[in-house]
């Protein structure tokens, strides 16, 4: 019996490592009869194209792949993180409007989380772009509903301390500003991933045991005590798994800026591998960078678990 | 009347944050649900013979639809042969119906589907009875969506079944080779597994081999669904209690039959929601593989935009998409609450409890 798993594992190992050498060989062939060059030198030459947002960093189309790639990955997280607080904030409301006495406010808030998660990210990804673009008026007629706060199809101005956005032209200069792509993929990851939040919040809500909420009732706590000091301690323990992975999904569908054409890591390696067909090392970046933006967050996402946990538990 | 009232009193104004929320929801109702409607059904362009009408309206332009509905649907198939993928797509749907009900988990329900899909086949690709051949790269529009997602499932669960099992095994190799493959795949997007799939799989493979865009975005779709697929039926395993496995043994019976006679019905039955849910998030994943060009219902909605005739009504056309996509996830996830609610399928609950 041990002698057969041996044997099983043995071929389960050659059949892996010849499928490998097998990919690798031919690979190896066909990048030769192409004559592209493996490997990533490649990475200094020069990128040759422009990049439409940068973030904390300046970049020309004179500058290497490296840095264009790093120019994306500094997009990738600047939405990303935006997008996981934003959905945090409006999938915690969401979930607790569901559950709130009001029936006008719950029904609204289930109307919410069933569009939402039913409706592909991609699709609505393309409904918020097209909204904006093609949805909002020129900035010579701008949409106005704050004090220096202007949506136009060139997308949002905002006023920063003492630097208003003024009209110039085609366009506003001055003050800060989210352009039409920015502010249509946060929109839909945000509006996305707060359905499956609320959905968590909800359940994490609802299983803490009513005997804990008659109990902080008989204590003479109110509606907004009883929520911060009994019900949410216990439901976060039980929401932090979940809330993970909803965080995870949320960094993986960033990439999917590549179809609105946000300068995302995924959309610049994608004109990378386009311009110099270096097709495998291109996904490898890809790849090696989500795996580790994935890798970090769980453990972070671990590291908190670990000190809720411990809280309840100590005596 | 008067439990008209109280009903509303208890619901609506209970209490004053309460009383507020319900104001402020009837205020923001009255201020955007006129112009809404306006928008949406009063002004609306129902149809018009060219853009001009709709242009000149202050609606929504749903001409643009019923304009566009042939492409949409069914993409670049020949014209007055449409009726097939219609015919097939009507097929595929009404499989997958069947396949819901529970009075239909019968022996001859995967015979239905081979027999089903052979069906589906013949009328995509015609070439017989009569009908003319149509090479796969016309396919597109809805059809492609269904296609993609059914054949996906199909090719995944086998799979993700294996996969499930292997990464429970006491064989070390065996583990951890599962484990990789399933943390790996879950932990890229899948845009990164379909650019594999479209750019590098031409590499991996000896030269003048060559597999079709539509097969290569199919099995990038299966190894993707087939990692998640893989986690639920492992989880639906974890829940079938020791003892089962060790009354196997102690019957004589061998690991295959183990599985496939006692472990697998009981695992598979308990995850039968959880599966639908996955299968759900893949239905909707499957319109990323626009994003290396192929055909789907999404993809043929983003293109009817491109004609310079009818551009600038991408909010309709969008809106139309996540309607018809809803229709679909809502009508699996309603199926999906009903078998959480029905403890009765649970045939694994009783033997837990014992």
């Amino acid at each position: 019996m041990k002698l057969r798993g041996l044997a099983l594992q043995a071929a389960l190992a050659a059949v892996l490592a010849l499928l490998f050498w097998w990919f690798y060989s031919n690979a190896a062939a066909n990048l030769a009869a192409r004559g592209i060059a493996s490997g990533f030198a490649f990475l200094r030459r020069e990128a040759g194209f422009e990049i439409g947002e940068t973030t904390f960093a300046a970049y020309s189309a004179a500058d290497s792949y490296l840095r264009a790639l790093a120019i994306g990955l500094a997009n990738t997280i600047r939405v990303a993180a935006l997008g996981v607080l934003l959905a945090t904030a409006l999938g915690a409301a969401a979930g607790l409007a569901r559950l709130a006495p009001n029936w006008l406010l719950g029904k609204l808030a289930g109307a919410y989380v069933e569009a939402v998660r039913n409706v592909p990210l991609l699709v609505q990804l393309f409904f918020w772009y097209a909204l904006i673009t093609e949805g909002l008026p020129a900035p010579a007629e701008a949409l106005h509903p704050l004090p220096g706060v202007f949506l136009s199809n060139r997308g949002i101005h905002f006023p920063l301390p003492g630097d208003l956005p003024v009209l110039s032209g085609f366009n506003f200069a001055g003050g800060g500003a989210l352009t039409p792509e920015f502010a249509a993929l946060l929109a839909g990851l945000t509006v996305y991933t707060a359905g499956f939040v609320a959905e968590i919040v909800r359940a994490g809500v609802l299983s803490v045991p009513r005997g804990q909420l008659e109990a902080a009732r008989s204590l003479g706590l109110g509606r907004r005590d009883e929520l911060r000091y009994v019900v949410l301690p216990q439901a976060l323990r039980l929401m932090v798994p979940p809330m993970t992975s909803q965080y995870l999904n949320l960094a993986k569908n960033s990439s999917l800026a590549v179809a609105i054409g946000y300068p995302d890591l995924v959309s610049i390696a994608n004109t990378t591998m386009n311009q110099t067909g270096q097709a495998i090392e291109g996904v490898a970046v890809i790849m090696a960078v989500f795996l580790t933006i994935s890798l970090s967050i769980s453990a972070l996402m671990n590291w908190y678990n670990r000190r809720a946990a411990l809280r309840g538990l100590a005596p | 009347m008067s439990k008209l009232l109280h009903g509303v009193r208890r619901n609506l104004f209970s209490s004053w944050p309460s009383a507020l929320a319900t104001l402020a929801i009837l205020w923001l109702a009255a201020r955007w649900l006129p112009p809404f409607f306006d928008w949406a059904i009063a002004q609306a362009v129902w149809r018009a013979p060219d853009a001009r009408a709709c242009r000149a309206a202050q609606g929504a332009c749903w001409a643009f639809v019923s304009e566009k509905h042939r492409f949409i649907l069914f993409g670049t198939y020949p014209f007055e042969q449409q009726w097939r993928p219609a015919a097939a797509s009507a097929l595929l749907v009404a499989l997958w119906g069947l396949s819901a009900l529970k009075a239909c988990w019968k022996w001859w329900l995967p015979a239905a589907w081979a027999a089903g899909l052979a069906l589906i086949g013949a009328l995509m690709w015609g070439g017989v009875l009569g009908l003319p051949y149509v090479e796969n790269e016309r396919w597109g529009g809805l059809i492609l969506t269904l296609l993609l997602a059914s054949f996906g499932a199909a090719f995944a669960f086998p799979f993700a079944i294996l996969l499930a099992l292997g990464r429970r095994s006491g064989l070390p190799v065996l583990r951890y080779a599962c484990v990789g493959y399933i943390e790996l795949v879950r932990g890229v997007p899948l845009i990164s597994v379909l650019f594999m799939a479209s750019v590098m799989l031409p590499l991996f493979l000896p030269a003048g081999a060559s597999i079709d865009k539509l097969l290569r975005a199919q099995l990038a779709l299966v190894l993707f669904a087939s990692a998640y697929l893989a986690e639920v039926v492992r989880g639906g395993l974890q829940a079938v209690p020791r003892q089962q496995v060790e009354a196997a043994q102690a019957l004589g019976l061998g690991y295959p039959q183990t599985m496939l006679r006692v472990v697998l019905p009981q695992a598979l039955r308990m995850s039968i929601a959880p599966l639908v849910n996955t299968f759900i998030g893949f239905f909707k994943d499957t319109s990323l593989v626009l994003i290396i060009g192929l055909f789907d219902f999404l993809s043929t909605v983003k293109v009817s935009l491109q004609d310079p005739a009818w551009s600038g009504f991408g909010v309709e056309a969008y809106l139309f998409a996540a309607l018809v996509y809803f229709v679909f996830c809502y009508a699996m996830s309603a199926y999906s609450r009903s078998l959480e609610a029905k403890p009765a399928l649970d045939a694994a609950a009783g033997l837990r409890r014992e």
